[in-house]
């Protein structure tokens, strides 16, 4: 028996609103163990948002609509792009809609606002971050389009589920040039959901901080559904990884057996990638703004490679 | 007259000359000038617009011989989905502009006569519509000559500044080099096409059935490329560019921006599509590099403009590159014997095409708005825009997000089918071409990144924070012609954006014509809503989907947590606390592109200077601080400086002959006399 492809829709932004949460609270729940600290449990972060959406808003006297429209349209960026990066099961009604160049691109238009909304407000920390993110993103988004391009070369297609199809049907051949571009994925992955190297996610310090800077005026369900989203996107950018390089577990069809089982995997993954994120947050320390360029100019240099590769070997 | 695409095409053109020859009677009433000769282009602009989008969905092509140009050289019209398509941004473009100017141009009342200006207005859009609709090279030179002397009269428009002279003056001379590699491409496409019977060989016609050799192909094709491409701004020819555009008045910018640019396009296209037809992969290979070139260079140097319309233009030259990209790519599939992937190139370049005439000119229209409003064009000096301007501000916004290929809007339809283009090259059977494509790929990626950075900090440094200025002006909302003009250019950005494959089916004729295929049985074979350029499987794109999406998520998500009335109230800024702000703290344009500056600063020659004046007895605590900032294009001082150097140096030497003495004169034309007579008796 399958479940129809609409209900799997649901249940995948469901899993998405639902869990990225928790992974969160998973990331800082081991760091603290590795740290040696006490941690404040798995359900903390769905705790701050509870407050959050619960609070009244402070908004500056001189916000505008941007302002105001920036964290919605934040958020519903990152559950459209949920309902499109195959989560669950490949078997989506979405899946179409976009492909992953369109995916990054979502993401883009979410950058985009956000730091329209810190310039807003005229203050010198909201411009100091809009402008840091920019630069950051304009080098880390070629990497990440090349890193994919090398995918979708090796797969024939750039749309997800299509590129899974083809790993699944036993096509997909093991090639140096995945290496690169998986190696490539893993440092844009860290500075486009700004951890640890490139950003520090739990920093208020003003003159180091990056994401944090642009959204610095935000309060109550404004700052919930921001903090919410960006929770989603550190999320979406893990199953991304995972689909496109280790796909193996996401139902092909949404049969009633293969989305629990999917959920499992999805879950054991995401827990080992967890892990890995804390260990590389506390083995590296945060960078200087400007030697940044060197790690995006590695990430970059990498996936460019790997795209060569791919033309010279294949 | 008017039952075929052509004749209307005509009509078009004629009422444009018919409304500049007006325009002197009514040069006492400047009011009602204004409002009729700008409704009269409307009209035309729409003519030109029907005629395009007739020509180009019914397919036909016309042909026309006109009795006048010299005897027994007439000029020849045609109209086939080319050249429609072109009349169609062209006319699309002029509309919206004629709309916007009969409020822009009212700025000008009482300061000057603005008559010349409406006279040169009307011919340059006839003479754009001239150039795409001619088909011999008579013709087309005339109107190439037309279209460019036009835009230098508006260029030079507001004359009693020093440095608009001098960007006129630049403006002229790269136009006309660039005209006279032009008349010798064609000079040698005539030669060949050329019977020794008639003198019919400067038709297009002939040069379409002219069999050259290849160095002769390459020699025409070269001396075109040159030309066109100085007329569009391709780096290294671009420095007139960023001198004219912000100079001329702006509903002239946008047109210079928008579509004067595409008529060099439209003859890269047709010179190297349907005149020469048959080309070796490596003339594509240099389209393609010097598309890349110009992209990212261009992005680049837009970053570091604080001047509004001079940031835009160098948008301009990024632009054009992005649609060399595309038809690089197109020259290098069809020389490969891909006529699919060809066409998918072909369509990318042309749909950026009009994207950029659409987006530039909303964006030209917008900053001509601000300078309305404001009278600056310096963003150090603006900001908190949005609050007096609404209107102005979201639409420009919408122009930011386009340029910027975000979806749902129409520049990232454009960039995606290019990526896809690059994607499919696997197919190419070349090496060193496998090699450039990856990079290309890179390079486009960058460019659009780049893009988006400089648009969040064009809009947010305009309009969004606090007003930077030392006088803070009147600032008010322009009025309903200047906001329609911009409201339908951005409409139709937005239409663009999200159904692709209405206006991919339109175009794909042009495609069917030049190369011999179309994509759109492929591209909307799953119905209006989807764009899938080559298969279902490969890759698949709906912009609607996208916004429906987006919109509706967003409903539910205002809705639920509006159940109960949010409360919302307004505070002054916080800011970590520091409570002393003022709004020269604020980042403004050159704080905002620091990083960039110093990551990329290579490639440009920066020139920074801090200066400290000192307070007695306190050292460290300087009375003023003062930064100096500037930034040079190097290719001025590498490829412009010598040549103007060397010019001066010969006109020098030549100088010396000139004696002022009418007995050193006959002794010259004696001494010429008796040269000829020995030499060619």
């Amino acid at each position: 028996m399958t479940l129809n492809p609409y209900i799997i829709e649901l249940l995948q932004v469901l899993t998405l609103l639902g869990l990225a949460p928790a992974f969160v609270g998973w990331v800082r729940m081991v760091k603290c163990w590795a740290q040696g600290r006490t941690s404040a449990g798995l359900f903390q972060p769905y705790r701050d948002l509870a407050k959050l959406f619960s609070k009244e808003v402070l908004l500056a006297e001189n916000a505008s609509w941007i302002f105001r429209f920036t964290p919605y349209l934040v958020f519903s960026t990152a559950v459209l792009a949920g309902g499109i990066i195959p989560i669950l099961s490949l078997d989506l009604p979405l899946a179409s809609t976009a492909d992953v160049i369109v995916i990054v691109a979502l993401f883009a238009i979410a950058r985009f606002f956000t730091a329209l909304a810190g310039m807003d407000i005229g203050t010198a920390f909201g411009g100091m971050g809009s402008s840091r993110e920019m630069m950051i993103a304009s080098l880390a988004e070629p990497a990440m389009l090349m890193a994919i391009f090398t995918v979708s070369l090796a797969n024939r297609s750039t749309s997800l589920s299509e590129i899974i199809q083809v790993i699944y049907s036993g096509q997909s051949v093991l090639r140096p040039s995945l290496a690169f571009a998986f190696l490539a994925f893993i440092l844009i992955a860290l500075a486009e959901t700004g951890r640890v190297p490139v950003d520090n996610p739990a920093t208020h310090l003003e003159l180091t901080m990056i994401h944090e800077a642009m959204i610095l005026e935000y309060s109550g369900r404004h700052l919930a559904l921001i903090e919410w989203a960006g929770m989603m996107k550190l999320f979406l950018f893990v199953i991304l990884g995972i689909a496109a390089f280790a796909p193996w577990g996401i139902a092909a069809k949404g049969s009633l057996l293969g989305i629990p089982e999917a959920l499992v995997y999805m879950v054991l993954k995401l827990g080992a990638v967890g892990i890995g994120i804390v260990l590389i947050e506390t083995g590296l320390a945060k960078m200087r703004l400007f030697r940044l360029t060197e790690f995006l100019g590695a990430a970059f240099l990498l996936a460019t490679l790997g795209m060569l590769s791919f033309f010279i070997l294949d | 007259m008017m039952y075929d695409p052509i004749s209307m095409a005509g009509a078009s053109v004629l009422l444009l000359f018919a409304t500049a020859m007006l325009a002197p009677l009514f040069r006492k009433h400047q009011q009602i000038l204004i409002t009729m000769s700008f409704a009269l282009a409307t009209v035309a602009s729409f003519l030109g617009v029907t005629a395009g989008i007739w020509s180009v969905g019914s397919g036909i092509t016309n042909q026309v011989i006109l009795p006048i140009g010299l005897p027994d050289l007439p000029f020849h019209l045609r109209l086939d989905a080319l050249s429609g398509f072109f009349l169609t941004v062209i006319g699309l473009l002029s509309l919206f502009v004629s709309v916007y100017s009969i409020g822009y141009i009212k700025g000008y009342l009482g300061q000057r006569s603005v008559t010349s200006l409406i006279i040169f207005y009307c011919i340059f859009i006839a003479g754009m519509m001239m150039v795409v609709l001619a088909d011999d090279a008579l013709c087309f030179l005339v109107s190439w000559e037309i279209m460019a002397a036009s835009s230098y009269f508006l260029v030079i428009f507001e004359n009693e500044r020093q440095e608009n002279r001098r960007a006129a003056f630049l403006y002229l001379v790269v136009a006309h080099v660039g005209a006279i590699a032009i008349l010798l491409s064609f000079g040698v496409l005539a030669g060949f096409a050329t019977k020794s019977e008639s003198f019919l060989g400067y038709t297009f016609d002939a040069m379409r059935t002219a069999q050259l050799p290849i160095e002769w192909a390459t020699a025409a094709f070269f001396l075109s490329f040159f030309g066109f491409a100085a007329k569009a701004g391709v780096i290294p020819l671009h420095v007139w560019l960023p001198e004219a555009h912000p100079v001329a008045p702006s509903n002239v910018s946008a047109l210079m921006s928008g579509v004067m640019l595409k008529t060099a396009i439209y003859g890269i296209v047709r010179v190297t599509f349907d005149l020469i037809h048959v080309f070796p992969v490596w003339w594509g290979a240099i389209v393609l590099s010097f598309g890349l070139i110009s992209a990212v260079m261009g992005v680049l140097y837009a970053l570091m403009q604080h001047d509004l319309k001079r940031l835009l233009a160098y948008h301009s030259v990024e632009n054009i590159g992005i649609i060399l990209i595309g038809i690089g790519l197109a020259m290098i599939f069809k020389a490969f014997n891909l006529p699919l992937l060809a066409a998918l190139g072909l369509i990318a370049g042309l749909y950026h095409t009009m994207n950029h005439a659409m987006f530039k000119g909303l964006l030209f229209m917008g900053a001509g708005a601000v300078l309305h409003a404001t009278g600056e064009r310096n963003m150090e000096e603006m900001g908190g825009l949005i609050h007096r301007m609404p209107w102005t501000a979201a639409l420009f916004l919408i122009g930011c997000v386009s340029i910027s290929a975000l979806p749902p809007f129409n520049g990232f339809v454009s960039e995606w089918l290019t990526f896809q283009a690059f994607l499919l090259s696997p197919a190419l059977p070349s090496p060193l071409i496998r090699l450039l494509i990856p990079l290309g790929a890179a390079l486009l990626a960058l460019t659009g990144a780049l893009a988006a950075a400089c648009f969040v900090k064009a809009f947010g440094v305009t309009f969004l924070g606090h007003w930077r200025g030392h006088h803070n002006p009147k600032v008010h909302e322009v009025d309903w012609s200047m906001r329609i003009g911009m409201l339908l250019a951005a409409l139709t950005c937005f239409g663009l954006g999200i159904l692709p494959s209405v206006f991919i089916d339109w175009m794909d004729i042009i495609a069917e014509q030049l190369i011999g295929t179309t994509i759109a049985s492929s591209a909307g074979r799953y119905g209006w809503m989807w764009l899938t350029p080559v298969s279902y499987e490969r890759a698949s794109y709906s912009g609607f989907i996208v916004f429906v999406g987006i919109i509706l998520v967003l409903g539910i998500a205002y809705a639920l947590l509006h159940v109960r009335p949010g409360t919302i109230r307004r505070v002054p800024i916080w800011d970590c606390g520091f409570e002393k702000i003022n709004q020269r703290m604020q980042y403004n344009a050159t704080s905002f592109a620091m990083p960039i500056r110093r990551i990329f600063g290579y490639l440009f020659s920066i020139r920074e200077r801090v200066e400290l004046a000192p307070q007695a007895g306190h050292k460290a605590f300087p009375k003023k601080i003062q930064y100096h900032l500037s930034i040079r294009d190097r290719v001025w001082g590498w490829l412009y400086k010598p040549v103007v150097e060397a010019s001066f140096w010969m006109s020098r030497k030549v100088g010396k002959l000139q004696q002022g003495r009418i007995q050193a004169y006959l002794i010259y034309s004696f001494i010429t006399i008796i040269i000829l007579l020995v030499f060619l008796r």
